[in-house]
């Protein structure tokens, strides 16, 4: 197990700079100097040189990427244009918001869709079935900024059970939570039920019935540890679409996290805060690619084994 | 000449006649008309309305639903309707326009891959696979953030966004089809690389891929709005649906109906696309090609 | 008597796949379940305990008394509570018969849990055991491993030690040895006939293979198209079979002018069910004794010389018939 987390980790390496670079890049495929792109508004000369000596922009490219990720590694992602703060600090600022949500969200979908997919392959071919996938099919289809903004008419405008934005108190977690979850809850129902499908017709549940256990046990400690495996890697592919969603959501209600930095300083041209969210967004979807090999490794021993 | 012969023209004939047969179930004939509804009334938009997108009408700002502006007006006192028609040309076209180039260049670049092999193969598996694992919201935001907000940026952003699952689908495509007989066969005859590629290959995965690019054309129709929402797709005074709930969203205790309508515009758009490109799947018989890669 | 099988008929949807099924099977012996694929065999195994339920399978006619009792109107909670412990069930492929993300100590422990009510250390020393008893070395190295670790042939010794983790009295193998390597079907049969022997189990053993079935059985059951066609003790089915089909089995049909063993296969398949006739023997077609009679009602069924044979035409009883090869 340990073997095998130091393989897939190792192998996160090169995707991760390749990523760096990119981000690094855009600085310079911006049009005009980039310096001016970094540059405080209203900075003198002497900031202009020193920002130069830092970043090393009189140096060849490949040099100054090396200093750029020499920073980034140390946690300085040098000082927001707008803000006047360090970016770091903005970002350690919004992170447990984004953590907040996308963590509850994901818990959201895991359980809720999991659980719709289960009752949906049980039942399969029933109203039931067909009830409960009509309603993800439609429900994964709608843009979630809306859900969002439909969630906000219906119970705070409305009925005033909740807060409209902001991030004060749980009670504001709810409505947000809810709008990137039921995308996600779609998607896990979704598999969850075809890959429960598939796992009861494979031969070993004939066997287990054979062996007298309870059909529900069956379903819930046989075929369900089964069907998570697919479940598992979809979610780990997904983590990304569900900070997506955390993006666009944080947008919508108004609250503070990596999202709303994200967009707010891409509407003010912060292009170091740009750099900055870009990367840690980057760097969440490829842990949770991680998470999910090693969450699937440990579910199955094939895989550890190196068999599948 | 073989039984499997290569067809003639680059446009299989059942897929020419694919469109037509999505009509005939019932699902496929609602989000089919629902669909040309929706592109009449953006080119027909000037002749449909007796509003003007742009002009304000400050007295008359925020008027609910009535019969003089069936969906109400927005801030401005612009008509929702109009501003709803007009922005069916800006959303429908940018996402269309994007999937339609990012298609062409997917299906040459995963042709190619998947044609050629080796080296190059690999290389544009490890470029394409990085984009994969990535959201195309966050490289949406990732491209505009280098071009600048508007509609070219927000074009080029879906463009290469969704060129990645193109060309994977295609040369996946390819992959499975090269070693079928009738390409063998061509092969045989003497056919140049390119012939094969061309006249056999190409048109052979066109089907899938099409339909794999319509289906595209409602992700990117959100992609699309969610950019708007952000305030960095179509600048104003352009109307788009995204941009219109953008400046709806603050204003959700004044005019619920300036954010519900654009946004219904979408779900509704984006569904019966799905449900069309689902009835053409269907028809077509190739669910399983396009669904599994 | 064990098991007794009366008249069993079975339906899946509009497909009449058993049609008055009958055999017997007592403690220590072995019941041969024979025929070719399609003829009913692995469906009759399911049917004893119920499985056919979840395959959409109805018992429509005849009874299936288990020590006494009729299982075949025996509500499902009574069954499963049956399954497992008074009949256990080894299915065809070792190969994924186990759940490959469960260790195979947790697999074989959970029959002794669930039946015998064991605490999870007692069953696992009974696991232990058992897999010991059946010759796997390292029983306890092997109980913490998990299915991909084993091979085939130590799967399907897993598969038997569940079948004895809770003193099973009926064991039903469908086609036990036909996923594995030649040399691991012969120690996979051995052990099978020496449970027997030594515990007194009940076996029916279902396979198409009439070297296994010459070797370890005491009874045999010829299956045609979902009709009994023979059955008897095998001694007498070996040395003269009476049903053209189950000389055919054998590997020879004594015929006139014929050299014993010249024809191997038989020619034509088993009809598919939906093809099935009702009044005429279903071998007819493929029969080289068949006549207008055959083809016209369904044949009686004759009792001589200890076996039961279903034909318009046997084949003449042991004074009469040549020796046959085996």
């Amino acid at each position: 197990m340990l073997g095998f987390a130091i393989r897939r980790i190792l192998m996160l390496v090169p995707v991760f700079l390749a990523v760096s670079v990119i981000i690094f890049l855009m600085i310079h495929l911006l049009p005009g100097d980039p310096i001016d792109n970094l540059l405080k508004i209203g900075a003198g000369p002497e900031q202009r040189a020193a920002l130069t000596a830092k970043y090393g922009l009189d140096r060849p490219l490949y040099e100054q990427y090396a200093l750029w990720l020499g920073n980034v590694l140390q946690g300085d992602f040098g000082t927001a244009i707008v803000q006047r703060r360090p970016v770091a600090s903005l970002i350690g600022q919004a992170l447990p918001y984004s953590l907040a949500l996308g963590g509850l969200a994901l818990v959201m979908s895991t359980v809720l869709g999991v659980t719709v997919g289960v009752i949906a392959a049980s039942a399969k071919g029933s109203w039931l079935d067909q009830g409960l996938m009509g309603g993800v099919l439609f429900g994964s289809m709608l843009p979630n900024f809306w859900i969002g903004l439909l969630l906000i008419l219906i119970f705070s405008v409305s009925l005033g059970w909740t807060p409209v934005s902001g991030a004060r108190g749980w009670e504001s977690l709810i409505l947000p939570v809810v709008t990137i979850g039921l995308g996600g809850t779609a998607l896990v129902a979704r598999v969850t039920r075809v890959a429960m499908i598939d796992a009861q017709s494979r031969d070993f549940v004939m066997l287990l019935h054979a062996k007298g256990v309870h059909p529900v046990v069956i379903q819930l400690r046989h075929v369900l540890r089964h069907a998570l495996i697919p479940v598992v890697t979809i979610l780990a592919l997904r983590i990304g679409w569900i900070l997506g969603g955390a993006v666009t959501v944080e947008v919508v209600f108004a609250r503070p996290g990596l999202g709303s930095l994200l967009i707010k300083s891409l509407n003010q041209h912060d292009y170091p805060v740009v750099q900055a969210s870009l990367l840690i967004l980057a760097m969440a979807v490829l842990l949770g690619t991680l998470l999910g090999d090693l969450l699937q490794a440990a579910m199955d021993p094939r895989i550890r084994d190196g068999l599948k | 000449m073989t039984a499997a012969a290569p067809r003639p023209g680059l446009l299989p004939a059942v897929l020419r006649s694919a469109p037509v047969l999505a009509f005939t179930s019932w699902k496929g004939a609602i989000a089919g008309s629902f669909l040309l509804l929706l592109i009449l009334g953006a080119l027909l938009a000037p002749w449909l309305t007796p509003y003007e997108y742009d002009v304000q009408n400050l007295p008359g700002a925020f008027q609910p639903p009535s019969l003089a502006h069936p969906m109400g007006t927005d801030e401005f006192g612009r008509d929702l309707l109009t501003r709803i028609l007009y922005g069916a040309r800006t959303s429908l076209s940018v996402s269309g326009v994007a999937i339609a180039i990012s298609l062409f260049c997917g299906m040459v670049l995963g042709a190619s891959a998947g044609y050629l092999g080796g080296r190059f193969d690999r290389a544009v598996m490890v470029v394409v696979d990085l984009t994969w694992a990535f959201p195309e919201i966050l490289v949406a935001l990732m491209l505009v953030a280098i071009i600048g907000p508007g509609t070219t940026g927000t074009l080029v952003a879906i463009c290469v966004a969704y060129l990645a699952q193109f060309t994977r689908l295609t040369r996946a495509q390819v992959m499975s089809l090269k070693s079928e007989t009738f390409v063998e066969a061509a092969r045989g005859m003497g056919a140049s690389g390119t012939a094969i590629l061309f006249r056999h290959l190409l048109p052979n995965c066109l089907g899938p891929v099409l339909v794999a690019g319509m289906l595209a054309t409602g992700d990117a129709i959100i992609l699309e709005a969610t950019l708007g929402f952000f305030g960095l797709g179509a600048q104003p005074p352009t109307p788009s649906w995204g941009g219109m709930m953008s400046s709806g969203s603050g204003l959700l205790f004044k005019g619920p109906w300036i954010i519900l309508f654009p946004g219904l515009c979408i779900a509704l758009t984006v569904v019966a696309i799905n449900l069309f490109g689902d009835a053409l799947l269907h028809k077509l018989d190739i669910r399983e090609r396009v669904r599994s890669a | 008597m064990l098991l007794e099988v009366k008249d069993l008929s079975l339906s899946i949807g509009i497909l009449r796949l058993l049609d008055r099924v009958s055999f017997a099977v007592d403690r220590g012996q072995v019941l041969g379940l024979v025929g070719e694929s399609g003829s009913g065999k692995s469906l009759t195994a399911l049917a004893l305990t119920g499985l056919v339920r979840r395959i959409g399978g109805v018992v429509t006619g005849g009874v299936i008394l288990f020590d006494g009792q009729d299982l075949a109107g025996l509500p499902e909670p009574a069954l499963r509570r049956l399954r497992g412990k008074r009949i256990a069930f080894i299915t065809q492929n070792p190969m994924s018969a186990l759940d490959a993300l469960k260790t195979i100590g947790d697999q074989v422990d959970q029959v002794a849990r669930l039946h015998l009510g064991l605490s999870r250390r007692a069953a696992r020393a009974r696991t232990v055991e058992i897999l010991t008893r059946l010759r796997i070395p390292d029983a306890a190295q092997v109980a913490r491993a998990y299915p991909h670790q084993l091979s085939g042939g130590m799967k399907q010794r897993v598969v038997i030690a569940m079948a004895l983790a809770a003193d099973a009295e009926l064991i039903i193998a469908d086609e036990p040895t036909t996923a594995l390597d030649v040399t691991v079907q012969a120690q996979i049969v051995m052990i099978l006939a020496d449970l027997v022997r030594q515990r007194q189990i009940g076996l029916i053993l279902i396979t198409h293979d009439m070297g296994v079935v010459a070797q370890i059985c005491d009874l045999v059951c010829v299956l045609y198209a979902g009709r009994v066609a023979e059955s008897g003790p095998v001694e007498t089915l070996f040395a003269a079979p009476r049903h053209p089909y189950s000389a055919a089995l054998i590997g020879c049909i004594p015929r006139e002018g014929m050299a014993p063993g010249a024809l191997k296969g038989i020619p034509g398949g088993v009809p598919s069910a939906a093809a099935y006739g009702d009044a005429c023997c279903r071998f007819a077609e493929r029969c080289p004794r068949a006549d207008a009679l055959c083809r016209r009602t369904r044949p009686p069924e004759r009792i001589e010389g200890g076996m039961t044979v279903a034909c318009h035409h046997p084949l003449p009883l042991l004074s009469a018939a040549p020796e046959v090869a085996r």
